[in-house]
């Protein structure tokens, strides 16, 4: 695959474009918020699975004339499955079992796949360290990437990495879907993912940079897009191959996550492309930034195959 | 050109079995098992166990496969599952109480993939169903316990050694003594300061006020981890104890963080009873022994824990039950003979110094309670032959001495035998009770069916997946595309060859990182294949493969590299089903760089190595 689209051309189109999601992603987190899983909620949850479909008006009159005011009763995957979700009270956890005996006594009887329950203070524990973790990571890649490469790049990797994170959770703010642990996962694989990508794409414009000196830095940054386009493509096909198998063959506990990675290697994949090289650009990149061309991989020679 | 040296195809060849013999135990099929255990806990399954399960399984010509004994248990396996439930019955016929039977699915890998250490990987919760507890132990409490012992030692310390004190008291988490003078106040506070010397630094924290000869003190931040270490290690000793009463073939009790212990009970669908258990306290009960004036209403006959035969008549009046003991352990007499030291709370030395008062020279008698269930045989419906298991509560004499003084915060039991005995009392009177409060904070039951499900959907991911890829990969790089599929196929065996070594647990979150594993792999060798096609434009075959490997490597790494990174922070941060994925992710990571370098690397040298190709296509 040979590619020669002018990329650099339409950067102010793409700068926009992430502008408006970025804003809009914000605006939405602090608005509307994260629809937070039981993970980071905490309360209690409990699936049942029926022989045929139920009614859910009727579990949830059942749980309501027996003193669950606060609860929320959908359907999960299919009609059969049924999901109950109750709000924490004072760290109870004995709430699900309960839960599923009540119904068990008023001819709802089904078959348990499970309970869980948060304890509100793990709840809070877990968004904390997840939102740590998210930070800790965020800021090991700058440093890594600023001692291989160069801060100008550490600085386009990591917003573009923090663009797709915050593009992420706009939309699952945005679209109200649930937000718990293995999305979280999912976010952080995304990082790895993006960055892969990053890394590959700021690769090739150092190593060109370095080659060839005589033209702009625009014309560089394209041409280096566009050798790794083919690559960039097929990586993300296959990836999105396996993920979409994941989505559709997976089941439902892993759709939020599979859905969180299918979003972020299409958005990680458009951020290799657009973002770091928009940064790279902004902070007018020139040959003298990568002056001293170390010969290609040295440090390495020893260890290759 | 393009050659490897045979030590670099035997380093791949070597890497590679090693990889492949430890996944394999993954393709045996389980059997089925029981898991025999004496409901003693403090006794192991030993050969006349051994003995008498032979002659049952011989007497009913129960087709075992396997007998043997391993950790503390007597393991049968068998190759047909109605003779595991047949065995199983026959067996809690005749053994009835004295055992706990536990069924479970035990790996049939072969004796020479054992001897290496091979075992199949271990299924998270969320894959094999059971129940998952979190527990969090309240260690302030278990500070706050101490406090009323510790005012009560020093005022006795001053009391002996004439230091005269006009006020004590407990003042939130401080100890609180106002002198009589300056004399006596530098005096206790030399004692003070001397009772706070530890190895590790110091116990108490002091503030000093000579104007009013007041001394506060509390707990130094070394003395309080050292209160929550006891509290916590203590608690998991008596959540063993009694996660051992469930019967669960393969339980995990473990220390999370400074304060937390997880429960896993792998198979266990009922939560409501198996938090019973865990959860429940006061193991003791500390009681006079009945006296010739007792009247026949008040007093109660127990047997001896120790000897069946012997009995006792306690008063039916509980002095003190457990949950008020705050440690027990060994030491030695005036004569030294060992004795256990035992320390109760506020509360509990208040009521021992009631009822010992006037009872010097009677004795008082220690019982350990136990939740136990009964099996008996009866009949179900059908009039089919079941056993019927109730449970009930067994209360035996652990001790029974001679209260020689009254008796107050902290006592001690002499003539208890020897140094060997007496740690056993110890062990007993600390098991019985929880060191320090504990509550559930989290709890998972995943039913079996969900489990099975779930392992179901992900195989079938995984296989889709893969599938798709290398149909994928197939099409587009032809030769090139094979040589990368059998990369990918070795990837896979790797993963499960390294997390198998590792003893890795897989969970469905892990089982995503896999799938995840095999979409992202490819990239190495789509990189490298890339590059091959780009230098082919200026150079010839050969250079174009050597120089598309050497320059795609820096970038492999890099980008490989900065993925390991999110994917550790990932398992520091992450708690069960996510440290699944995080552990999958990183070590596909590795394996996935290894065999796209490494090994189509090597199986393209082998194709291309060497010849004089004109044209090469990819």
């Amino acid at each position: 695959m040979d590619f020669k689209i002018p990329f650099m051309s339409y950067r102010k189109i793409a700068s926009i474009f992430s502008i408006i999601l970025f804003a809009v992603s914000v605006l939405s987190l602090s608005f509307k918020g994260l629809s937070l899983g039981l993970d980071f909620s905490g309360g209690t949850l409990v699936e049942v699975k029926y022989e045929e479909a139920v009614e859910l008006e009727d579990i949830r009159s059942v749980l309501n004339e027996n003193g669950f005011d606060d609860i929320q009763v959908v359907n999960f995957g299919t009609v059969q499955d049924v999901l109950i979700k109750v709000a924490d009270q004072d760290g109870n956890s004995s709430i699900g079992e309960t839960v599923f005996n009540i119904l068990q006594n008023n001819n709802l009887e089904g078959e348990l796949k499970r309970i869980e329950f948060v304890g509100p203070q793990v709840g809070s524990e877990l968004r904390d360290q997840g939102g740590l973790g998210m930070l800790v990571a965020l800021f090991m890649i700058l440093l890594y990437v600023a001692f291989r490469f160069q801060y100008k790049f550490a600085l386009g990797a990591v917003t573009a990495l923090a663009h797709d994170v915050v593009i992420i959770l706009g939309l699952f703010s945005l679209f109200a879907w649930d937000f718990d642990l293995t999305v979280l996962a999912a976010l952080l694989a995304v990082i790895g993912y993006s960055l892969n990508d990053t890394i590959v794409v700021s690769d090739r414009i150092r190593e060109n940079f370095r080659i060839e000196r005589d033209t702009s830095a625009e014309e560089t940054v394209n041409l280096s897009i566009n050798q790794t386009l083919g690559r960039t493509i097929i990586t993300s096909f296959t990836t999105l191959l396996v993920l979409f198998a994941l989505f559709i063959f997976g089941g439902e506990l892993i759709r939020g996550f599979s859905l969180a990675l299918i979003i972020g290697v299409l958005i990680g994949t458009y951020s290799s492309i657009y973002v770091v090289a928009n940064i790279l650009m902004s902070l007018s990149i020139t040959q003298d930034d990568l002056a001293v061309p170390e010969p290609e991989g040295a440090e390495f020679d020893d260890m290759m195959p | 050109m393009n050659r490897f040296s045979y030590t670099k195809y035997f380093f791949i060849l070597t890497v590679l079995v090693t990889g492949f013999l430890y996944a394999l135990p993954n393709i045996f099929p389980t059997q089925p098992a029981i898991q025999i255990a004496y409901t003693d806990s403090g006794k192991s399954a030993d050969q006349t166990l051994k003995n008498e399960i032979d002659e049952i399984i011989l007497n009913n010509s129960i087709a075992v496969d396997e007998v043997l004994l391993r950790d503390n248990k007597l393991v049968l396996k068998f190759t047909e599952l109605d003779e595991q439930l047949k065995a199983k019955t026959l067996i809690q016929k005749s053994l009835l109480d004295k055992v706990i039977i536990a069924l479970n699915l035990e790996p049939s890998t072969p004796d020479w993939l054992k001897n290496i250490g091979g075992k199949p990987l271990k299924l998270g919760l969320d894959l094999s169903g059971g129940v998952h507890f979190l527990l969090e132990v309240d260690v302030d409490t278990a500070i706050e316990a101490r406090l009323d012992p510790l005012l009560d030692s020093f005022r006795k310390t001053f009391q002996d050694e004439g230091i005269n004190i006009t006020k004590s008291s407990v003042d939130g988490m401080q100890l609180s003594f106002t002198f009589k003078d300056d004399a006596s106040y530098q005096k206790g506070l030399q004692n003070i300061q001397a009772d706070s010397i530890l190895p590790t630094g110091t116990q108490y924290i002091i503030y000093e006020k000579p104007s009013s000869n007041t001394i506060n003190f509390e707990y130094s931040d070394i003395a309080k981890k050292e209160v929550r270490d006891y509290a916590v290690g203590q608690n998991l000793i008596t959540l063993r104890n009694r996660v051992n009463e469930l019967g669960v073939s393969e339980p995990v009790v473990q220390r999370e963080g400074a304060n937390r212990i997880v429960v896993e009970l792998p198979g266990v669908q009922d939560p409501t009873s198996a938090k019973k258990i865990i959860g429940k306290t006061a193991n003791l009960e500390f009681r006079l022994e009945a006296n010739s004036r007792t009247s026949p209403l008040r007093k109660e006959r127990f047997e001896f824990k120790e000897d069946q035969i012997r009995t006792a008549f306690l008063e039916r009046a509980v002095i003190v039950s457990g949950d008020r003991v705050t440690n027990a352990n060994t030491g030695f007499d005036e004569n030294g003979m060992s004795q256990v030291n035992i320390t109760l709370d506020m509360q509990g030395g208040r009521a021992m110094q009631k009822a010992t008062s006037g009872n010097i020279g009677r004795r008082l008698g220690v019982l350990f309670v136990e939740q136990k269930s009964r099996s008996r045989i009866g009949f179900d419906e059908d009039g089919n032959e079941v056993i019927k298991q109730t449970s009930y509560i067994e209360k035996k004499i652990i001790s029974l001495a001679t209260v020689q003084d009254v008796l107050g915060t902290s006592f001690r039991i002499t003539g208890v035998g020897s140094p060997q005995e007496a740690s056993e009392l110890a062990l007993l009177l600390r098991a019985g009770a929880l060191a320090a409060p504990m509550k559930f904070v989290e709890e998972r039951t995943v039913g079996p069916s969900l489990g099975k499900e779930n392992i179901e959907l992900g195989m079938r991911s995984i296989i889709i997946g893969f599938i798709l890829v290398i149909a994928f990969m197939t099409f587009y790089y032809r030769v090139f595309g094979l040589a990368a599929n059998v990369s990918l196929l070795l990837n896979l065996v790797l993963i499960t060859g390294v997390m198998s070594m590792l003893g890795a647990t897989l969970t469905l979150p892990g089982i995503a990182g896999i799938v995840l594993t095999v979409g992202m792999a490819v990239d190495a060798n789509v990189l490298i294949f890339s590059r091959i096609r780009e230098e082919l434009k200026e150079k010839e075959p050969q250079s174009a493969i050597h120089d598309g490997f050497s320059r795609a490597f820096i970038t492999i790494f890099d980008a490989n590299i900065t993925t390991l990174i999110a994917a550790l922070i990932l398992y520091v941060i992450g708690t069960g089903p996510v440290k699944g994925f995080a552990i999958t992710l990183s070590i596909g990571i590795v394996t996935s760089m290894f065999t796209a370098i490494m090994c189509t690397r090597a199986m393209v040298n082998m194709i291309y190595g060497n010849k004089n190709i004109k044209e090469l296509k990819i």
